[in-house]
């Protein structure tokens, strides 16, 4: 109990020291701070619209989240999520073109034509986007155990080669010669939509984002393999010598991860802009890092975190327009809350009210 | 840069001349880096000090009108980044590859925000040393148009690798990074010299920043960087820790990262973005060919944790 509090109050402390500073920067350059939060609040969290345009953008930062935290639990740091996110999205884009009927030996491009029903079609748009981005960070994962080489750099590489290769396809061979100004792949078709919740205005990809968080916690906190991820994150050489499949234990978790942030860009090539173009490289996996870190790696707990972030991302076009503040406002808030948030790592254990009591 | 009337002959010459302009930030980046690694700790956060670097050097130019005083003020607002991140890193139990990370979105989100009134205005910028007016291919000219701080940089590659082997410092540098316990006992103080370490570095990587925004490409946006500071981590352990192969390493760098453009002014534009990769791959290829699941690196400080 007294852990578990600990684990709320110090992050919690962290932000509200992040937010004391960023008011303080605030009032350096002649804004009301309390003006500024107002807003964010405003503009995150006062109206139902507010609400869902919040969780709208939480989504995708749920799922690239995941990237960073399941790997984490093997003591991987992994900050590839980005490359994983638009190459899932690609190949998402990719196999619905391809399943929708659309094709040009199909004329009228009917799906009845073609035989694959919408939810055919949406699942293996998943599959094939949690393949890809799967592999992609297990690739990172595999470098790291059976080459040494250190995960954090390659698998920020493999998000440069990815968004290369991301661009090369969506400019090049796999281009809709219709898509004039903005070059993107040919569209899944608007029967292949995954759409919207529910009297909301918000896609599915939140409950994705949700589901997968689910099972990653109770796989992380609540199976025999979730503990064997933790003894390897805790002491490599003593999971070697309990006789745990190290290596295996380090691909699945990457591979859970990578499968996480690919369907992300599943969910927004198939619920937002209906094929593969330049949008998909918004930053979410960068923003999902640090989701990840002040979750502190624990599934459940990207859950609130996405959402705060969520809404802060949703307040900067009203920050931007009432304050005229730059777009970049919500980067430098939540670039101090990432600093202070991982100096306040140091203070884990050091309150006594918070350690079990000795009996 | 017009390669068409030398056909595929300028081809090579676009990546020498690439090399020598691309590869100055790439330099003074990996010589922090590699500074700061050898006290045994890694910055990730040099890409954030890099925009940093760049962003403050192009506004101070403009509002000074003198680049070489834009260039000073880049290196201490990377030197005040470095600080940050020496600072915090010195905290127990605080993980230095997170902190790079959280530094890299902080830097790089700061330089934005201040940025935005800089990114019209046009800013003098440093000037060039025209070494290639013997020739009378205006390729070659354009390819040996070198900047000075290209040349501080390869002096200054130099007088680090002799300092790490002679002096008092930089052996003291190199103890902190191999054993922390031997550096205690010696009485010296690890923290403080990995946060000057750090800081140093910084102040190396906003001078570096300085050279994107005021003399190639030579504006202000954001999107000046391409991952330089990232790249640099890697190219450090590349050149296995040794600053002057740092500097053989940054002009491979350049050099690759020159290829796309060359062969794109020669009419091979299908595979522009895949060209661009290149130095990625190349990072990644070196990467996966040097190290080893069994042993440290050669080279490697011994309290440095990528390596481990």
């Amino acid at each position: 109990m007294r852990r578990a509090a600990e684990a709320i109050v110090i992050p919690v402390g962290a932000l509200l020291v992040a937010m004391i500073i960023f008011g303080a920067f605030m009032g350096v350059i002649g804004k009301d701070p309390l003006e500024v939060y107002a807003l964010i609040y405003k503009g995150a969290f006062s109206s139902g619209f507010a609400w869902q345009n919040t969780l709208q953008r939480a989504a995708p930062l749920i799922l690239t989240a995941l990237c960073v935290a399941l790997p984490a639990q093997t003591g991987l740091i992994v900050i590839g999520g980005e490359g994983a996110l638009v190459l899932g999205g690609l190949a998402a884009a990719v196999i619905g073109h391809a399943l929708s009927g659309a094709s040009p030996l199909l004329s009228g491009g009917s799906p009845l034509l073609s035989g694959a029903s919408p939810l055919a079609v949406q699942i293996s748009m998943a599959a094939a986007a949690m393949l890809v981005g799967g592999a992609w960070i297990a690739l990172a994962g595999a470098l790291r155990h059976y080459r040494g080489v250190n995960e954090t750099i390659s698998s920020l590489l493999l998000t440069y080669i990815g968004l290369a290769l991301f661009n090369h396809f969506v400019e090049g061979p796999l281009r809709d010669p219709a898509s004039l100004n903005k070059p993107s792949t040919m569209p899944i078709g608007d029967a292949n939509m995954v759409g919207h919740l529910p009297g909301m205005d918000v896609h599915w990809g939140l409950v994705y984002g949700i589901a997968f968080c689910i099972v990653a916690y109770v796989l992380v906190r609540h199976t025999v393999q979730g503990f064997a991820l933790s003894i390897v994150g805790g002491n490599v050489r003593a999971a070697k010598l309990a006789g745990l499949p190290v290596g295996m234990l380090i691909l699945v978790s990457c591979f859970l991860g990578g499968a996480a942030a690919g369907l992300a860009g599943m969910a927004e090539v198939a619920a937002v802009h209906g094929s593969a173009n330049a949008s998909l490289i918004a930053g979410y996996g960068y923003a999902g890092i640090l989701v990840s870190f002040i979750a502190r790696h624990n599934p459940l707990a990207i859950l609130p975190v996405a959402t705060l972030l969520g809404g802060i991302a949703a307040s900067g076009g009203m920050l931007q327009r009432r304050l005229d503040l730059p777009d970049a406002t919500v980067l430098v808030l939540e670039g101090i809350a990432f600093m202070v948030i991982l100096a306040s790592e140091t203070l884990y254990g050091r309150f006594r009210m918070f350690q079990p009591r000795e009996t | 840069m017009d390669g068409t009337s030398l056909g595929w002959w300028g081809v090579p010459i676009a990546v020498l001349g690439g090399a020598i302009r691309v590869s100055t930030p790439f330099l003074f980046v990996s010589l922090g880096e590699c500074l700061t690694e050898k006290s045994g700790r890694i910055n990730l956060g040099l890409e954030g000090i890099l925009v940093m670097g760049a962003m403050a050097g192009y506004g101070i130019s403009y509002l000074s009108g003198s680049p070489w005083l834009g260039v000073l003020v880049a290196g201490f607002a990377g030197l005040a980044l470095g600080l940050l991140h020496g600072a915090v890193c010195s905290l127990p139990r605080v993980n230095d590859i997170a902190v790079g990370i959280g530094l890299m979105l902080f830097g790089t989100g700061f330089a934005f925000f201040l940025g935005k009134p800089f990114v019209q205005p046009k800013a003098p910028t440093l000037p060039a040393l025209h070494l290639g007016d013997w020739a009378s291919s205006p390729q070659i000219q354009a390819a040996l148009q070198i900047n000075v701080l290209f040349i501080i940089g390869l002096a200054l590659a130099l007088a680090m690798g002799w300092a790490f082997r002679n002096t008092r410092w930089g052996l003291v540098v190199r103890m902190v990074g191999d054993s922390a316990d031997a550096a205690r006992a010696m009485g010296y103080q690890v923290n403080l010299v990995r946060v000057l370490s750090t800081a140093v570095g910084g102040f190396l990587a906003g001078v570096g920043g300085s050279f994107l925004s005021l003399y190639y490409p030579g504006s202000w946006n954001e999107g000046l960087s391409s991952g330089q500071g990232l790249m640099a981590v890697a190219l450090v352990i590349f050149a296995r820790w040794r600053p002057l192969h740092c500097f053989y390493a940054a002009l491979l760098f350049g050099g690759a990262s020159a290829l796309g453009p060359a062969l794109q002014s020669v009419g091979v534009s299908s595979g522009y973005y895949l060209f661009n990769a290149t130095p990625y791959v190349l990072t990644l290829g070196i990467m996966i060919a040097t190290c080893s699941p069994r042993r440290n690196l050669a080279g490697a400080p011994g309290e440095l944790s990528v390596t481990r």
